[in-house]
């Protein structure tokens, strides 16, 4: 199968608005016989639908939380990114895709990238108008901050809950919907596999947690908007829900997963404190603004920061990266860190943390000040460490925190199954290798706000608008595969918990396919997750029954996908044979820098599914015409 | 990872199979509890050893962990998301608890939040109490730019205060009343202090409070107890707030009655 992007020809500048004039339309009396499903809630799954539903479509919502409002996007704190240049610094449509590509290291698609700084200045503007209370100067106007990666300032934000405020600007979208009846939600619904009839996504099959009843529903379109892999490591920025299980089965289905090894550790983590550690928890990369990273000069030194001399501190950043300092992108941010640990200089009682430093900024600006800007921060990090920020450097480490690999898709969203689209972090598409701070907000809004709801109507206006009853055979043999797993799986009543093979995972993943990677060490990894599969098929301990609220069993169906994802993503970090953004192959550097390897590693890797840990790999060559590539340099 | 300072406790959780059975407090005993553990990591320890001993977990929701998303939802010793001011459940440590302690936890209680599980329970009321009202009526892309809709600062940032509610319910299973006003006049508060939210003032702010007393909650009877215990400190003010819209709206809707009458 010849992947094609879709992507149009023509300018740059001109591929979208030729694009949407080239499609097809449905006509508004024919919207409402279709049927549209959306799974998640977050900003590409709440604006998706809520649109759709605007237009006409007959929308099904599902969440696996209690309500669409809790969705992970609630937790991004820092801010969105949009080329207004409200600041008159130089910004611009041309100036955000190029940052976007060369900071995704060259590994993303030009057209798409250019789409979404193109619409990313419709986003704040929808985002107003649905009084999403963003910050502001005395004059009224917004206010804007700069963030990791760039020398601009284009970053809205509401405090440090940027992501809490344009999700329930979202979520008040998708309520009007719902009320409307033109959406139905289900809250509490899991989706755990797409039905295809004749080639063509029509409908998903879904666990309900609260009664465990699997249920069939169809359509004629299905949109994946379920976020990313990140908990695959156990230990991430995620929220403890956070899975992979739509996305891996919509593989397992034939839709082609790219670049699973693409992934994101944050640089400004709060760091891990015991072994009781279910989660990370991350603070806003804003903080690298204002705050200093360092470490002592000497390995081994364990004086309390205070009593460290300024000439004593290193100030790593700042000293190997003198234009952007301590404003690096994430991925070089937070290798660097780990450099410094590994020479024995981590700080704090478990030597994984560097300082993150306020002294200056309070002494140039007063406390008050800094509360302003970063207050919730702070008070975050007071309550988790009992440590007070304002008298004593913060530490931090890397986490785990998102995923720019996903679910193969073209220029339209659709992936490798007609019918069946991604959006958000679930798809790969545009953040290449790293992805830039406040591009995630972006990206989804502008998948589900000002992509999706053009595209979809290329699609269903060829589309007959006969509906399929669920109780095709497609379906119930759906459903019937679904009960048996769970049965299989309550009927294993080994004696290893469903947490203790997570954690196993997580360490694997993070010891040889996290923030830097080996040939030797991945394939290690490989062997160790194959017998750790094995081994949870024949040896987990789950209580009670499939047809009640489970939490074991819920954890148990996602991390059985965990384990067969994580060998993937080692599959994919075996055979990039080069160092691009978040993918480090210590074999490919110089200078401790990542070496790219553009003659042969430009391109998407898409992998077909073909049985369990079995693949095939399919590429598609990125072109571009519009950026040249170079070494990626912050110095 | 030292855990030099590990703590024995005394859980007494609250039991219930599903909605439709009796619950009960059942008596637990953890062990070697650090003071870093976040409370629900505590939870976790606990679950982890019911587990293996084969006994059901408790079930409890919780997502985020970062105290954003408003789903853990415990009563711990009487108070919604514990002992901490400003707090959720998730974001309580350990620290607050010393060696030796009882701690009681329950679901939320409140007619309108039934328990499904231990101390899970349904606040789709919630939802449907914003699906009344609680939004702007724009449909996508119908929209001007962003900075010609200036808002001074202070309206803003106070417009800011009341969207940082987080829907977790915790000022309803406070109330004597099981009043949901500080959560309804948060989202009011909110778009009625923007321009955005002028043209369906009125209306939404009708709309929402018939929704809010057709799903069960109580009035209120100004005791502060939910401003008090709200992780996101959401001032009492909302509801003066409220109050004042909703007469003003009584009034407004006999003016447009007026109006559509010819008069």
């Amino acid at each position: 199968m010849k992947l094609e992007s879709k992507a149009p020809e023509g300018l740059l500048a001109e591929k979208w608005a030729k694009h949407k004039f080239n499609m097809k339309l449905v006509n508004p009396a024919n919207k409402r016989k279709y049927d549209v499903i959306v799974v998640g809630t977050g900003l590409a799954g709440a604006s998706a639908a809520a649109s759709l539903a605007e237009l006409g479509y007959n929308v099904k919502a599902f969440c696996y939380q209690d309500s669409p409002r809790r969705a992970h996007s609630i937790a991004a704190q820092g801010g969105i990114n949009a080329a207004k240049n409200y600041q008159n610094d130089g910004d611009s449509v041309y100036r955000l895709f190029y940052d976007t590509i060369k900071g995704g290291d060259y590994r993303a698609r030009e057209a798409n990238v250019y789409r979404l700084a193109q619409v990313s200045v419709n986003i704040i503007d929808q985002c107003v108008a649905q009084g999403v209370p963003f910050a502001r100067e005395y004059g009224g106007l917004l206010d804007n901050r700069s963030f990791g990666g760039s020398q601009v300032s284009r970053t809205f934000y509401a405090r440090g809950q940027t992501g809490q405020q344009l999700l329930l600007g979202a979520y008040s979208a998708l309520s009007r919907q719902i009320a409307n009846g033109k959406v139905t939600m289900y809250p509490r619904t899991e989706m755990l596999d797409v039905v295809t009839i004749d080639g063509k996504a029509r409908g998903i099959v879904t666990r309900n947690l609260v009664t465990g009843a699997i249920e069939s529903h169809s359509a004629h379109a299905v949109l994946l908007c379920t976020g990313g892999y990140g908990n695959v490591f156990f230990l991430s920025t995620n929220a403890m829900g956070c899975n992979a299980s739509a996305a891996f089965r919509a593989y397992r289905k034939g839709a082609f997963f790219s670049n699973p090894c693409y992934t994101q550790i944050h640089p400004t983590c709060i760091p891990v404190s015991g072994d009781h550690q279910s989660k990370l928890t991350l603070m806003s990369e804003s903080l690298r603004n204002d705050g200093r990273v360092w470490v002592p000069k000497k390995a081994g030194d364990n004086r309390p920061a205070s009593q460290i001399p300024e000439d004593e501190r290193d100030y790593f950043l700042e000293r190997k990266y003198p234009s952007f300092g301590n404003l690096v992108p994430r991925d070089v941010a937070s290798r660097n860190a780990k450099y410094v640990c590994d020479e024995g200089r981590g700080v704090g009682e478990t030597k994984l943390a560097v300082y993150l430093d306020f002294a200056d900024a309070i002494k140039r600006n007063g406390e008050g000040w800094v509360s302003a800007k970063y207050g919730n921060l702070f008070d975050m990090y007071a309550k988790i460490t009992g440590e007070n920020p304002y008298k004593q450097p913060m530490r931090i480490y890397p986490a785990v925190h998102y995923t720019m690999g996903g679910l193969w898709v073209d220029y339209n969203l659709m992936t490798t199954i007609p019918g069946l689209y991604a959006l958000g972090e679930c798809n790969f598409s545009d953040h290449g290798a790293n992805r830039l701070g406040a591009s995630a907000l972006m990206q989804g809004l502008a998948d589900g706000y000002f992509v999706i709801p053009y595209t979809i109507g290329d699609y269903l206006a060829g589309m007959p608008v006969t509906k399929v009853e669920t109780s095709h055979p497609e379906f119930q043999k759906a459903e019937k595969a679904l009960k048996e797993q769970m049965t299989k799986l309550i009927n294993i009543k080994g004696n290893k918990t469903v947490d203790q093979y997570h954690r196993e995972l997580g360490k694997i993943m993070w010891d040889q396919c996290g923030m830097s990677r080996s040939a030797e060490g991945l394939k290690l990894a490989k062997k160790q997750i194959r017998e750790l599969r094995a081994d949870f098929w024949k040896n987990v301990k789950i209580l009670g029954t499939d047809e009640e609220l489970n939490i074991t069993l819920e954890k148990a169906y996602r991390v059985a996908d965990f384990l067969e994802l994580g060998e993937l993503m080692v599959d994919d970090a075996l055979n990039r044979e080069e160092s691009c953004g978040g993918h480090f192959r210590e074999e490919y550097q110089y200078d401790g820098e990542a070496k790219r390897n553009d003659d042969e590693f430009a391109y998407v890797a898409a992998w077909e599914y073909k049985g369990e840990g079995e693949t095939q790999l399919h590429k598609e060559e990125l072109v571009f015409e519009n950026v040249k590539l170079t070494q990626r340099s912050y110095k | 990872m030292s855990t030099t300072k590990g703590m024995n406790l005394t859980l007494k959780v609250w039991r219930q199979k599903n909605k439709d059975s009796e619950g009960k407090m059942v008596d637990y005993k953890v062990s070697n509890i650090s003071p870093d553990m976040s409370f629900l990591e505590m939870f976790d320890v606990l679950n982890e050893e019911l587990l293996l001993k084969g006994e059901d977990p408790i079930a409890f929701d919780h997502d985020c962990r970062e105290g954003i998303c408003g789903m853990c939802s415990m009563y711990i010793n009487g108070k919604p998301h514990g002992p901490w001011k400003g707090t959720t459940t998730c974001q309580l440590h350990m620290r607050a608890f010393k060696d030796g302690d009882t701690i009681f936890v329950e679901p939320w209680r409140a007619k309108p939040f039934p328990v499904l599980k231990d101390l899970v329970v349904d606040r789709t009321s919630f939802d449907r109490i914003i699906q009344a009202g609680g939004y702007v009526s724009v449909n996508t892309g119908v929209t001007v730019d962003a900075n010609e809709i200036p808002i001074a600062k202070p309206i803003a940032d106070e417009a800011f205060n009341s969207a940082t509610c987080i829907g977790c319910g915790a000022c309803v299973a406070t109330c004597k009343n099981a009043s949901a006003m500080l959560f309804v006049s948060a989202k009011i508060t909110q778009l009625a202090l923007l321009p955005q939210g002028q043209p369906e003032r009125a209306k939404r702010a009708q709309k929402m409070v018939e929704q809010m007393d057709a799903e069960g909650f109580g009035a209120c009877t100004n005791t502060g107890s939910c401003s008090a215990v709200c992780p996101k400190e959401i001032s009492l003010f909302n509801i003066a707030k409220m109050n004042r819209e909703y007469l003003t709206a009584k009034v407004t809707a006999e003016e447009e009655k007026q109006y559509a009458a010819g008069v």
